[in-house]
């Protein structure tokens, strides 16, 4: 008889499975970058000093985790921002883990210092650190990072991470100028230790979420993917139609009136100045909370449901998003229809045209369909599911 | 380490254990507890009786006795399931003897 268990964080469930309040909880510790990335929608300067004066204080920031901790919340995501800008990053690292809350940081890898991996190395994350990467070489590097010397300081940062075997993994903007280093970065990849799949990329780049430089969304739009391209980085891999049988059975339906119709108001996002956001990149006042002013708990219990109950107003989004079966594929939500547009339901294009071009791969639409006007949608989707997945069930519609 | 029931043991620094609705989460802090770095552990229903009894000053036998008194249970029968909690805590590093 075995009187301890051992869980997998993955298995780790809780009162017979009863959901928590807060699982996960995400704080955005600075909104400033020592990198400045072409496709970047939030970094702002290092020493901006606005930011600087009202960023929470450390003790605000251990508040905020020992509130969490009440409501039972197992994990913490650090990030940024670039999260080790901050002096205090060590000590609210540990402040956590002695919390018993696991650790998921979020960094470029630059400011990593023999002495914080001594500390990873000691009191384990419990989660693999994640590490954005901007290229292969000095050049492409500090190129997109916009910064001279940032490729040197990164690698020096990952030697750091292998020599004190703190698991990590790595991800990448899909960027049309570093195509020719892709080979070479998975390859690479291939050879840390916790990386066991290619790659994550990040493809569609989203908008400055501030709203704050109109310039610089021009020129994030001229880096996105076009929507073949990106259904062609998605269906190299091997698994993919198989993946999109299961996720087909589980999310392809209409989205329906409701404004959140995503997992948003679900847990929260802490931003830099202590707002408990509904989700990480909508920064808008009428979906966020001050903690200062209102309990993490109460947010969480009263104030985020009730925001998660606005309906849709936008006439084309009725017509178009709301019936459309194609939801599930679409990244569309209000935080995206914020960054474009200053508005919560406004049809993102970009997103709409990705969307129909992975529909269409897929053999669910045909040229020029548009997906809300299609009256045989859930046959076409169980028809998806049984040839790609065909112990799945097709989700209720 | 074989214990005895004159031992005490107590709760290692380098966990955190945590009361999550009903579930008692313990959770490693330092590298080298588990076989890797991000397991947790639960304790079943006696395991959890007997943890809220680990305060530091009762021994193992005079815990054994107070949930015999408890649960109305024979003593040897609670002092074998404390003893197999108590080793298998220990072998994980999870509670120290004193």
């Amino acid at each position: 008889m075995s009187y301890v268990q051992r869980l997998e964080p993955h298995e780790f469930t809780l009162g017979g499975g009863k959901k928590l309040l807060l699982g996960q909880i995400d704080i955005e510790l600075t909104e400033r970058c020592n990198n400045n990335c072409v496709h970047c929608c939030i970094n702002l300067p290092e020493h901006d000093p606005d930011a600087l004066k009202r960023e929470m204080s450390t003790d605000v920031v251990k508040k905020i985790l020992t509130d969490a901790a009440n409501l039972a919340c197992m994990t913490v995501r650090f990030t940024g921002g670039e999260p080790l800008l901050r002096p205090d990053l060590a000590e609210l690292y540990l402040f956590a883990r002695r919390l018993g809350m696991m650790v998921v940081l979020f960094t470029n890898g630059r400011l990593i210092t023999r002495e914080l991996a001594e500390l990873l190395a000691k009191y384990p994350p419990g989660r693999v650190v994640e590490i954005s990467v901007y290229g292969m070489s000095a050049e492409s590097y500090d190129r997109v990072a916009g910064h001279a010397g940032a490729f040197v300081e990164f690698r020096r940062g990952i030697e750091l991470l292998l020599e004190y075997k703190i698991p990590f993994i790595v991800k990448a903007p899909k960027l049309q100028f570093l195509n020719d280093e892709h080979e070479q970065f998975e390859a690479w990849a291939a050879t840390i230790p916790a990386m066991d799949n290619i790659p994550g990329y990040s493809i569609n780049f989203d908008l400055r979420s501030r709203r704050d430089n109109l310039a610089k969304n021009t020129h994030i739009i001229t880096l996105r993917a076009t929507p073949e391209k990106t259904v062609a980085l998605l269906s190299r891999n091997p698994g993919y139609l198989s993946d999109m049988g299961q996720f087909c059975a589980k999310f392809m339906r209409p989205a329906g009136d409701r404004l959140f119709s995503c997992g948003a108001g679900h847990g929260t996002c802490i931003d830099a100045y202590g707002q408990a956001q509904v989700c990480l990149p909508l920064r808008h006042k009428h979906y966020s909370v001050d903690l200062q002013e209102v309990s993490l708990k109460r947010t969480l219990e009263e104030m985020f449901p009730a925001m998660c109950e606005m309906k849709v107003t936008n006439p084309d989004y009725l017509r178009r998003c709301a019936v459309c079966f194609l939801h599930g594929l679409c990244e569309q939500c209000p935080a995206k229809s914020w960054a474009e547009y200053g508005t919560l339901d406004t049809p993102v294009e970009y997103l709409c045209e990705v969307a129909h071009a992975q529909a269409r791969f897929l053999g669910l639409l045909n040229e020029h369909e548009r997906a809300w006007e299609v009256g045989d949608a859930k046959e076409r989707v169980a028809a998806f599911v049984a040839q790609h997945w065909p112990d799945g069930q097709t989700a209720e519609g | 380490m074989e214990l005895t029931l004159e031992q005490i043991i107590v709760p290692s620094e380098d966990i955190v254990a945590r009361l999550i609705e009903d579930d008692l989460i313990i959770v490693p802090l330092v590298a080298g507890i588990g076989d890797a770095d991000d397991e947790l552990y639960t304790l079943n229903e006696t395991g959890k009786a007997i943890w809220s009894l680990l305060d530091g000053e009762k021994t193992l036998g005079s815990i054994a006795e107070e949930l015999s008194r408890e649960f109305n249970a024979a003593p040897g029968e609670i002092e074998q399931d404390l003893l197999g909690l108590a080793g298998e805590l220990l072998l994980r590093n999870i509670v120290v003897a004193r």
